[in-house]
């Protein structure tokens, strides 16, 4: 397979052709943060926080390292004034929802996010889809999925394929960025709620 | 109907169909397009037929249901044929006048005749009427002559001899490149060129790839895509043929809101038309050029405008845009090379093979060639679908077009490109419309909304709408626009209702700057733009509902209070008869009074006051005044004196 | 829902996944709602994960996982409608069913949902009730409307 040669942070990286910004960057022992990454799953590009950038001179732009791919003689920035700003925005942003997370919390330090900033709305999930994606992807139990969209997306547990699958499984619940404890809470609250809507009946929404 | 076997065939039906129509026998065309239809056109369509019947004039007139003329404010709207008389406004009772005068007697009836305001003048024909003078409708003016579902009225306009064209006189790569010479951009957003869209999907090396046209008309007071599918679905179906052939598609979608039922009911029985006739299927027009088409549903999500996101829903699964770092004209549906116009794009195709790219990029500005249809809604007095050479003026628009705002308002803002464009101010009025000068003015083209604002629009609170739209429509998936939505969303309500604070309007230019780079698709990334543009031209709406806790256009509602003045009360009782909230202390002769406690702001008083009236009055940012003390409330009457 | 309803339904899209939101739109436009039922059918016979048909029946506006009332009534917040004033009406429309967008009350006569843009700019702030247009509506206007439905 061809080798394709790029500059990631003024060091000279080779790449295999197909790799992500993301990949490369970390053959060549570049730290980049990413939170709804996984190497086991299909890049999703949820977070936004592996942000970089690239291009030189006047023509640069941002995109997510964890779908880019690599281009020949491509130059990639990964910290700069800008893209730490954008990066503790996304922590700030999430720290409203997940204050305890110990993974938020290491990288709020790193960049300065402030927890408080924003109300607090706790709802644990932060929506980065690994346990979703792993269930689906890995499992193929798909025993967890979204629902809703826009603010009001969640991540929700099936009932009849949960109750089938998840006690014996339960491999998303280290996955998760918050800590499992959401993921158990949904997961009990679907068991102990109304199963038997599924044979007609109406069932909350 | 047997299919068409050859170009010369089709000449040979529409000759035909032409030589049994005769242009002098009387024909009245009745709009029928949604806003007429909701207006009542449907009991006006079953008017005139008993009518006809009755005054013994049946087989010697014809009625043609047509699709949307564009003038929705003077809806249901009538034009007699062949002499284009135009009636307005018609209701059901004014037909056997219409009848026994205008279609008997060839007399007209003046009452029903557009009046214009400026000269006094009625107007008999429908092209002198202001609203369509100054237009240029080389896209839309068919549909007011031909009835949508019948295949014959389009093929006796021409229809369908442009794909004839191409098919038998032009290669696939000179279409492509005649498209590419007209300079033609899509009308669905972001105006990228369509012959460049074509090309790299023609380019492709896979063999399988699709053509889409983009009817899911989401922008909020934007109807033009509804009102051509309703009313000329065949001319969106030959261009999207036409794009098949120029970039080897064999099948193609058509994915429309199903929100509008009627233009799904149109399109679908035109694709099933198209397929009798030999305009679809096998070996179209015995050319052995092969393509069918097949209608997608869209089940009410915004984001699925967005060219990935409607591809994703397409192939059955929720609409959650994919990142584009390779484009969907190369890798788009089911991962093949797709190309996705919107409607209006695809209706410009069979116009600029007929005529030429030449004759096309004549029309228009430098960088915007053709014409744009726009939906002008809003404070305006003739709301309406209105289409213009590219270049016309906002004010053009707006005043000679669209007759200026009603009620003697004054105009604040338009409102372009839906919720990821913007509000242009009064002093950018003489700005031309292209898809450059818009963005250029902080707005966009989008797909044609055109959201007229006055004096009373709060600028604060538009800017509030679209985020809370928007905070609905994302999909959810990314981190910058599903959260950083929800906190602007917040902030921007806030301020709304009085509680704006300091560095509030810093956070927002903030959170902005990151979605604006940092979201996944386009709907995040533009969604700052109708907060960004008012903050640009009204930083001081902004500023005073933050800093004073007033709205200067007296619109937020936490932040206005209602109050009778005593001078112009009449004691007439209608206000206090109707407030839903009891809240209007009031009696015979008795000055009214509204408790401030008890008021839910519904503004109920303020719209039953009588305008001779005008007593019931708003405040913003300052006390009511004291209210008058009792013994003052009674109201002695001069003339009727006991 | 009838269980034979929805094969017919499944079968007339020759039971392709990528009809199912088709098949979808057509089981909520026959029923008014998705019964569960219907969905876990629709997951079985298209071969399609529950958790993917819980997200679209969820993410777009059209479908509804609950009974919905004898009359729905729609009021348009398009843009145009806003500047004219449909937040009041909105306001109004709640207070007198006593139900807010997207809920419908324990009578079911009334479901409530507001649409983002009905087309009919003209005749805004627009309020439509069982497919009915009512064009220029004024607070003041609407609680008359709403008692000619039971």
């Amino acid at each position: 397979m061809s080798k394709i040669n790029l500059q990631i942070d003024e060091k000279k990286v080779e790449a295999d052709r197909g790799m992500t910004l993301l990949e490369a960057a970390k053959t060549a022992g570049i730290w980049i943060p990413t939170l709804c990454h996984y190497e086991k799953l299909e890049p999703y590009g949820a977070c936004r926080i592996c942000i970089v950038e690239i291009g030189s001179g006047s023509s640069t732009k941002l995109v997510v390292s964890c779908l880019y791919p690599v281009e020949e003689n491509l130059t990639v920035r990964t910290k700069s004034e800008k893209i730490d700003r954008i990066r503790k925005m996304i922590l700030e942003l999430l720290l409203a929802h997940a204050p305890d997370s110990f993974e938020l919390d290491e990288l709020a330090k790193e960049y300065g996010a402030d927890k408080n900033r924003f109300d607090k709305e706790t709802s644990f999930c932060i929506h980065c889809g690994l346990c979703v994606r792993y269930c689906a992807e890995v499992k193929k139990a798909h025993a967890v999925g979204f629902v809703d969209r826009g603010a009001k997306r969640e991540i929700s547990f099936v009932p009849e394929i949960a109750s089938k699958e998840c006690w014996k499984c339960k491999e998303c619940f280290p996955l998760c960025p918050t800590s499992a404890l959401q993921a158990a809470y949904v997961l009990t609250e679907a068991l102990t709620s109304a199963v038997p809507s599924f044979k007609g009946e109406p069932e909350d929404p | 109907m047997s299919r068409i076997n050859s170009p010369s065939e089709l000449e040979e039906l529409r000759k035909s169909i032409l030589s049994e129509r005769d242009p002098d026998k009387p024909c009245i065309t009745l709009c029928t397009g949604s806003a007429c239809h909701a207006s009542g056109s449907e009991g006006v369509a079953d008017a005139i037929e008993e009518e006809i019947n009755k005054q013994g004039l049946s087989g010697k007139v014809d009625i043609r249901k047509t699709g949307c003329h564009g003038f929705c404010e003077r809806g249901p709207i009538i034009v007699n044929h062949p002499d284009e008389t135009t009636y307005l406004q018609i209701e059901p009772d004014d037909i056997p006048e219409i009848v026994s005068m205008t279609i008997k007697e060839k007399k007209v009836v003046d009452r029903l005749l557009y009046t214009d305001p400026s000269t006094n003048e009625n107007i008999i024909h429908e092209s002198e009427i202001p609203f369509y003078k100054y237009q240029e409708r080389l896209v839309f003016g068919s549909n007011g002559s031909i009835d949508p579902k019948s295949i014959e009225d389009y093929l006796a306009i021409g229809g369908y001899s442009a794909l004839s064209k191409v098919l038998s006189q032009m290669t696939d790569l000179e279409v492509l490149e005649e498209i590419k010479k007209s300079n033609l951009r899509g009308r669905g957003g972001g105006g990228f060129p369509a012959g460049r869209k074509w090309e790299g999907s023609r380019n492709a090396p896979e063999k399988v790839k699709y053509v889409i046209v983009n009817a899911d008309e989401g922008d909020p007071g934007a109807y033009m895509d509804r009102a051509l599918l309703e009313g000329n679905p065949h001319l969106i179906l030959e261009g999207l043929i036409i794009g098949a052939y120029a970039i080897g598609a064999r099948e193609g979608y058509i994915y429309v809101r199903q929100e509008y039922p009627l233009a799904v009911e149109n399109i679908t029985l035109a694709i099933k038309k198209a397929q009798e006739f030999g305009f679809l299927g096998e070996s179209i027009l015995g050319t052995g050029f092969d393509f069918i088409v097949k209608v997608h549903q869209g089940a009410g999500a915004f984001v699925c405008g967005e060219s990935s996101a409607l591809m994703t829903a397409l192939e059955g699964r929720a609409g959650e845009p994919r990142p584009k770092y390779i484009r969907s004209n190369i890798k788009g549906l089911w991962n093949k090379p797709s190309v996705l116009n919107n409607v209006e794009t695809w209706a410009n195709v069979p116009l600029i093979i007929n005529r030429g790219a030449q004759w096309f990029s004549e029309i228009g500005t430098e960088g915007s060639k053709g014409t744009k249809i726009f939906s002008l809604v809003g404070k305006i007095t003739n709301t309406g679908l209105v289409e213009v050479p590219m270049g016309m003026t906002l004010r053009d628009i707006i005043y000679k077009i669209g007759g200026g705002i009603p009620d003697g308002k004054k105009f604040k803002a338009v409102q372009t490109g839906g919720p990821s464009g913007g509000c242009i101010p009064e002093e950018q009025l003489d700005l031309q419309v292209g898809f450059d000068e818009l963005t250029k003015a902080g707005s966009m083209m989008g797909s044609g909304g055109m959201i007229v604002m006055d004096e009373d629009t709060c600028m604060v609170d538009v800017a509030r709408y679209f985020i809370e739209f928007l905070t609905d429509e994302s999909c959810g998936k990314c981190v910058p626009c599903r959260e950083g939505m929800r906190q602007m969303l917040k902030i921007l309500t806030n301020i709304t209702k009085g509680m704006g604070q300091e560095g509030d309007i810093e956070l927002l230019e903030e959170l902005s700057e990151v979605l604006g780079v940092a979201s996944l698709c386009a709907l995040g990334r533009t969604a700052p733009n109708p907060f960004l543009s008012t903050l640009k031209y009204f930083r001081d709406e902004y500023e005073a509902h933050i800093n004073e806790k007033k709205c200067p256009a007296l619109s937020c509602k936490e932040l206005i209070s209602y109050y009778i003045d005593p001078e112009k009360c009449n004691a007439c009782m209608i206000c206090f008869k109707k407030c839903p909230s009891y809240a209007i202390d009031g009696g015979k002769n008795r000055i009214h009074v509204i408790d401030q406690e008890k008021c839910t702001k519904c503004e109920t008083c303020f719209e039953v006051c009588p305008s001779r009236f005008g007593a019931v009055k708003k405040v913003s940012g300052e006390p009511v005044p004291p209210s008058v003390p009792e013994e003052k409330r009674t109201i002695i009457r001069k003339s009727k004196k006991k | 829902m009838d269980k034979e309803k929805i094969d017919q339904i499944i079968d007339k899209h020759e039971g392709e996944a990528s009809s199912l939101i088709q098949i979808l739109l057509e089981i909520q436009s026959e029923n008014h709602w998705l019964p569960g039922n219907a969905l876990e059918r629709v997951s079985e016979k298209l071969n399609v994960p529950l958790s993917r048909i819980k997200h679209i029946a969820t993410f777009y506006k059209a479908f509804s996982l609950i009974p919905k009332g004898r009359n729905e009534i729609h009021i348009c917040m398009g843009t145009a409608c806003h500047v004219r004033g449909a937040n009041r009406v909105l306001d109004t429309v709640q207070d007198i069913t006593g139900i807010k967008p997207g809920e419908t009350d324990l009578d079911l006569k009334f479901s409530l949902e507001t649409v983002n843009c009905l087309g009919c700019c003209a005749l805004g702030p627009v309020m439509e009730i069982n497919g009915k247009t009512h064009g220029k509506m004024t607070p003041a206007e609407t609680a008359g409307i709403l008692k000619n439905y039971e």
